[in-house]
């Protein structure tokens, strides 16, 4: 299968051994783009050419970087940037990667970030788990304080900035903006509410907050290096530059691929051999999750769509945070829908009811059913609560919750109970799955009966 | 968002097809409520920040960008919304939550106290889906798990509205509870080894919207529905914070908030709140005592009355009106204050105080007078009082909500740092007897000095110190008057009635400090043999009166004590006659707060025994000495008040006084006050003391009330850190503290809040009496202090 090609951007030197370390670093390249700004560019400079390039957030939302730079108000400081690193949707492992095998690069954009925002002081939020990611980059750091690439006048110039590194606590909700600025400021990580605690303007400590993606800010030194109309040629004209994506499930080879954003199908990224090459055991899609646990699944007929995000928005799921699970036609559809639907029952932050109380019982409905206790009724009791949650279960969802969480556990059954509706039934009939799939549940049913 | 233009004054919405005028900024929530729609809701209230946390309160809103969903406690007005209340799409998502609240909410109502009063059953009656479809297992913790002393917890029933724990952390300033775990494992908790013993739990307990708090002086005393209630004001200090008091089979069971703009904002203390203890207490004086054979013994009211009018006769007829003297009146109302004032009139009784030698000269209220309100809204407040936290708590929480979310500025002059010193602008000590110095500096400095000059400044000032004159206060007042001659004072005094009852008439009749009635001056001529009878009207010199000697001597002296009263006291005990006295919400009446505001008070259930209202005891004991006060009933003596006293006059109607009540102007004496402007420096080896009320102290409310009652503490010295380190003592220790040839052993409490040089000793507390190094006459008291 042919696939389209594009230059490695930010996995550029995922090959290389000491690619983590400053010698290697610099040795390769880094680090040239944060002379060139702070020597011959002016901040604004640094923004016209982070939005000519059109760089999509990689967090998840895919708001446009450079424009959400622009909300920041002139002349509020201090202001912050703010690095979520706290990447933890089932399925997603690239920031993971990105912080592992090139930390350099990582902070190299963050300073290029801070450079253009006017910035001062950056926060590095790292995933609590991430343990290897914690430590090249606290390593990374000192040796750039070392070497002058960060803290005062860097690079005899001007310019100043700390980047101060911290380590979550395990909360899958502090990937959320608001959370994750709660956490930062030491209390429970619980979403704030928008409005009025637009971070932009009341961010963290109430200043102005730019809160950037990991990946996103990993671009930058490639952006100003090469500039914004270069980054923009790669990809489509909707989705910018060179993505990456993080493929797992029932595929021959899972991993993270940085592919041509908007241009590649998801067939290309499960069939090619530089990609995944194949379903397992040459099966076939049964379904897959397009961009993380909390998004709509999509089915056969989606998987010669583009990876584009207004393609795949209009489709009724999104991108994401680029995290792509496969599974094949032996998949036991409602476990994998009670599997994801435990997850964001148990990362509820529990400040809400609707997400508190919601998430937690359809899990337990669920469960139920896989026990082998469903009733006919349970099936509506899962819209039911699911429209409590969401009302209308739409795409994209609406929410009586205070932030996306409670809708993401509605996803998984909205996609699973419409498409495969008969595997429910069947559970609450027979108190087994349908023949064919594997059951991760099969044993203990056994016993169980 | 500017406005450039003029500010609105109203924004045009449309409510369930109502036109409403809602207010700029207003929540949503509110203007619904106001127009007279109800939309259900549990974590708002609206004395505290929304949190949007239930999502109960959803209702449908069309703006410019079609129809949403919102929550209406979040979501401010805006002009032109169209918002219905019970839209399909909001009753389904208003019923959707609360069969969500409810999943895990154990059915337990039939022995929950809530059920009945409880804002979820109520809402799921009138706003839920009918029945539930959760048949999993429900959550199960503990239930119910004490959190203080006063306050259980029953996390099964919990809603995790963020009420309680807001209120702490907000509204009290002790966030001593908080949310622990995670997810559907959220729980309501205290943290490790601490309890939440804030002074305010009480308030958590009224606004739980579940059965989750309870309180143990009410739990399983009563349900709902079988309670009957009056609105009265609470008289426990003179704040003076609107209550309902309800009763349950004639027996007061529970005090709740109520929320006027002016005073308390619905809030309580925990002392005023759960003290309904002390009027249902078994050892309530029931009956006349009459002293027979040396004990006091039950007798009829005709001979208990005939008893005390042949004393009064006696010692009139012999020694003349002046070896009579009456002390106390500050507990009761407004009208049993007048009653016994007239009763002194005819008798020709001058000594008369109803202040114990621990409150402030009267001459303080004829200052220009501030409101809590007026308090709350100034610019600038010097604080020139005791610890507002441990005497008047609601107004350190009206205060503190000042300081904290609005303009107010507090500048804290202390020999302690009080519960205030954290939300200060400054907070200053100063050793007992300097306060005018440290004051009069601090105006000079040009920090302050800018800081008044923005005006609207009020000066609270109280009794700080009993160990220490009151005359230094006043003249710190003077000072700040002096700086800024528009500033408002507002006197605090502890006893819930002192302004009523002075301007009724129970307070020295002179202005002459040759002949100064003041209780001091009383007890001092009692002890000379000068005064044969006093009269205690629920006052208790021997515990109350700062200089414990002078109060031992005079009672060894005085011939005959007449005492009103609720309790048999350390004082009453001595009386030849004790006439039992009504208690609070066994009598109506009108109370005045320390603003100057009278409000009423209710009669609930009816009286211990055969006690009676002050009024009528006065009454009947000027028939018994022949003088016809002409008060048959409390219509007659209130309307008698409100004619004869002009500051009553605005509360001779029913209407005036409930609720918010009426503030009035009260006439004083205007007395020119000459002490030296600080105190003679002490000596280096000695501490400067200071003696001070703290919230839970031996008073009858409290020890009578078996769940407040121990709270009180061990008395015991307060240190500085360094200065327990120069005596080479640790906490704990047993120090010698010595003054006037006096000596008591008190343990050592290290309390860096104390400045230096100063022994803090909290008064009225279990163990020995600091008061008896206490001389009235002395304007400070230094004490030597020895390691044992």
């Amino acid at each position: 299968m042919s696939v389209p090609t594009g230059p490695k951007i930010i996995t550029s030197r995922f090959d290389i051994a000491d690619g983590h370390t400053y010698s290697g670093y610099v040795r390769t390249g880094g680090y040239q783009s944060l002379r060139k700004a702070v020597g011959t560019m002016t901040p604004q400079q640094v923004h016209d050419e982070v939005k000519a390039a059109e760089i999509q957030g990689r967090g998840g939302a895919g708001f446009p970087a450079g424009t959400k730079w622009g909300f920041l108000p002139a002349d509020v400081h201090p202001r912050y940037l703010v690095i979520n690193g706290d990447e933890s949707e089932p399925g997603t492992y690239k920031d993971r990667m990105l912080m592992e095998l090139d930390p350099h690069q990582l902070i190299e954009g963050i300073l290029l970030a801070c450079y253009s925002l006017n910035a001062a002081q950056a926060f590095l939020y790292v995933r609590g788990e991430m343990a290897v990611a914690q430590e090249r980059l606290a390593q990374a750091l000192n040796e750039a304080y070392a070497n002058n690439m960060v803290g005062k006048n860097i690079c005899g110039s001007q310019f100043s900035v700390d980047i101060t590194l911290t380590w979550g606590a395990g909360a899958y909700i502090v990937g959320e903006e608001t959370a994750l600025i709660e956490s930062l400021e030491g209390e429970r990580g619980m979403p704030r509410l928008k409005p009025p605690f637009f971070p932009a303007v009341k961010g963290l400590y109430m200043q102005p907050t730019i809160v950037n993606n990991v990946e996103t800010l990993a671009n930058l030194p490639y952006i100003v290096a090469q500039g914004g109309s270069d980054f923009k040629s790669h990809g489509a004209a909707t989705s910018t530059g060179m993505r990456m994506f993080a493929i797992s499930g029932h595929v021959n080879k899972p991993g993270v691929f940085e592919v041509p954003n908007g241009v590649t199908t998801f067939r290309m990224l499960f069939e090619a051999s530089e990609y995944c090459g194949g379903v397992r055991d040459g099966g076939s899609v049964k379904a897959f999750i397009p961009g993380g646990a909390s998004a709509m699944w999509f089915f056969p007929e989606h998987l010669d769509m583009a990876l584009d995000k207004p393609t795949v928005d209009k489709a009724g799921s999104m991108l994401g945070s680029g995290a792509i699970v496969v599974m094949d036609q032996t998949t036991d559809m409602v476990a994998a829908c009670w599997r994801i639907v435990r997850f964001f029952a148990r990362e509820s932050c529990g400040k809400c009811t609707p997400c508190r109380e919601g998430t937690t019982w359809l899990e337990r409905v669920l469960k139920r059913m896989l026990d082998g206790h469903g009733r006919a009724e349970d099936i509506d009791l899962l819209f039911e609560i699911s429209e409590s949650i969401s009302p209308g279960i739409a795409w994209p969802p609406r929410q009586t919750t205070i932030c996306p969480l409670g809708p993401s556990a509605v996803s998984p059954i909205a996609s699973a109970v419409r498409r495969f509706r008969p595997e429910f039934e069947h559970y609450i009939e027979h108190g087994r799955p349908i023949d064919g799939v594997l059951s991760p549940f099969a044993t203990h049913l056994v016993t169980r009966v | 968002m500017t406005d450039l233009a003029a500010p609105k004054t109203t924004v045009a919405i449309t409510i369930d097809g109502r036109s409403v005028e809602a207010k700029p900024g207003e929540l949503l929530i509110n203007a619904c409520e106001q127009s007279g729609s109800f939309v259900p809701h549990f974590c708002y209230h609206p004395r505290m920040s929304a949190v949007g946390m239930c999502r109960q309160c959803i209702v449908e809103v069309e703006g410019p960008r079609g129809k949403a969903l919102v929550v209406s406690c979040m979501t401010p007005v805006a002009e032109g919304q169209v918002v219905s209340t019970t839209s399909e799409p909001a009753k389904r998502a208003q019923e959707g939550v609360l069969e969500l609240l409810l999943a895990n909410h154990p059915l337990d109502c039939p022995v929950c106290d809530k059920g009945g009063e409880c804002p979820l059953q109520d809402q799921a009656f009138s706003h839920g889906p009918g029945e539930s479809r959760y048949v999993e297992e429900k959550r199960h913790y503990e239930k119910p798990i004490p959190i203080s002393d006063l306050v259980f917890l029953d996390r099964e029933r919990c809603i995790l509205c963020d009420r309680c724990t807001r209120f702490a952390s907000e509204v009290a300033g002790d966030p001593l509870i908080s949310f622990t775990s995670r997810g559907n494992d959220t729980q309501v908790m205290t943290f490790p080894d601490e309890p939440f013993s804030s002074y305010f739990s009480g308030n958590t307990v009224q606004i739980c919207p579940v059965g989750a708090l309870t309180a143990s002086p009410y739990r399983f005393k009563a349900r709902p529905w079988d309670l009957e209630q009056v609105e009265s004001t609470c008289t426990t200090c003179s704040v003076g914070c609107r209550t309902v008091v309800q009763s349950s089979r004639d027996e007061l069971v529970r005090y709740q908030g109520v929320d006027i703009e002016s005073v308390n904002w619905g809030w309580l203390c925990d002392r005023g709140r759960f003290n309904f203890e002390s009027v249902n207490s078994k050892n309530r004086v029931h009956a006349p005592l009459v002293r027979t054979n040396g004990e006091l013994v039950d007798a009829t009211w005709s001979s208990a009355l005939d008893a005390a009018g042949r004393i009064l006769r006696t010692v009139i007829n012999d020694k003349g009106p002046d070896a009579v003297a009456i002390i106390g009146g500050a507990r009761g109302s407004n009208e049993d204050a007048f009653a016994w004032a007239k009763l002194a009139d005819a008798l020709g009784i001058t000594a008369r105080d109803s202040q114990l030698g621990d409150g402030l000269p009267a001459e303080v209220f004829a200052l220009p007078q501030a409101t809590i309100a007026e308090v709350c809204t100034a610019r600038t407040v010097v604080l020139l009082a005791p610890d507002l936290k441990e005497e008047l708590p609601i107004l350190y929480l009206r205060l503190r909500d000042a300081a904290e979310k609005r303009q107010t500025r507090i500048i804290e002059v202390s020999s302690r740092a009080s519960g205030m010193a954290d939300y200060a602008w400054k907070s200053l000590r100063h050793e007992p007897g300097d306060q005018p110095r440290v004051v009069s500096e601090l105006l000079a400095s040009p920090d302050v000095a800018a800081q008044l000059a923005l005006g609207n400044v009020a000066v609270v000032v109280g009794r700080g110190n009993l160990a220490e004159s009151p005359e230094f206060s006043l003249l710190a007042v003077g000072a700040v008057l002096g700086a800024r001659p528009d500033a408002r004072v507002l006197p605090v005094v502890r006893r819930g009635n002192v302004r009523g009852a002075v301007t009724a008439g129970l307070t020295p009749q002179t202005a002459d400090t040759d002949t100064n009635t003041d209780t001091n001056a009383i007890l001092t001529a009692a002890a000379a043999g000068k005064v044969e009878c006093l009269i205690l009207l629920g006052a208790d010199p021997l515990i109350d009166v700062p200089d414990a000697d002078l109060a031992r001597r005079a009672f060894a002296s005085v011939k005959h004590v007449i005492a009103v009263d609720t309790f048999v006291t350390e004082s009453s005990r001595h009386a030849e006659v004790l006439l039992p006295a009504a208690a609070y919400g066994e009598k109506i009446g009108t109370t005045t707060n320390c603003e100057g505001r009278i409000s009423d008070v209710a009669q609930k259930i009816t009286t211990a025994g055969t006690a009676r209202p002050d009024w009528m005891i006065a009454a009947e004991l000027a028939m018994e000495l022949g003088v016809d006060l002409g008060y048959s009933s409390y219509g007659e003596v209130h309307a008698a008040m409100t004619t004869a006293i002009a500051a009553f006059a605005p509360a001779a109607e029913a209407r005036a006084v409930r609720h918010e009540g009426v503030v009035v102007a009260h006439p004083a004496p205007v007395r020119i006050t000459a002490a030296a402007s600080s105190a003679a420096p002490r000596l280096t080896h000695q501490f400067r003391l200071l003696v001070s009320r703290v919230l839970y102290d031996l008073a009858v409310s409290t020890s009578q009330s078996p769940s407040l009652a121990p709270l009180a503490r061990e008395a015991a010295v307060h240190l500085h850190s360094s200065d327990a380190l120069r005596l080479g003592a640790r906490a704990g220790s047993d120090l010698r503290v010595a003054a006037n040839g006096s000596a008591i052993v008190l343990p050592l409490v290290i309390d860096d809040a104390v400045s230096r040089g100063v022994a803090f000793v909290p008064f009225n507390q279990h163990g020995n009496d600091i008061r008896v190094l206490i001389r009235h006459d002395a304007p400070v008291t230094d004490v030597v202090i020895e390691i044992i």
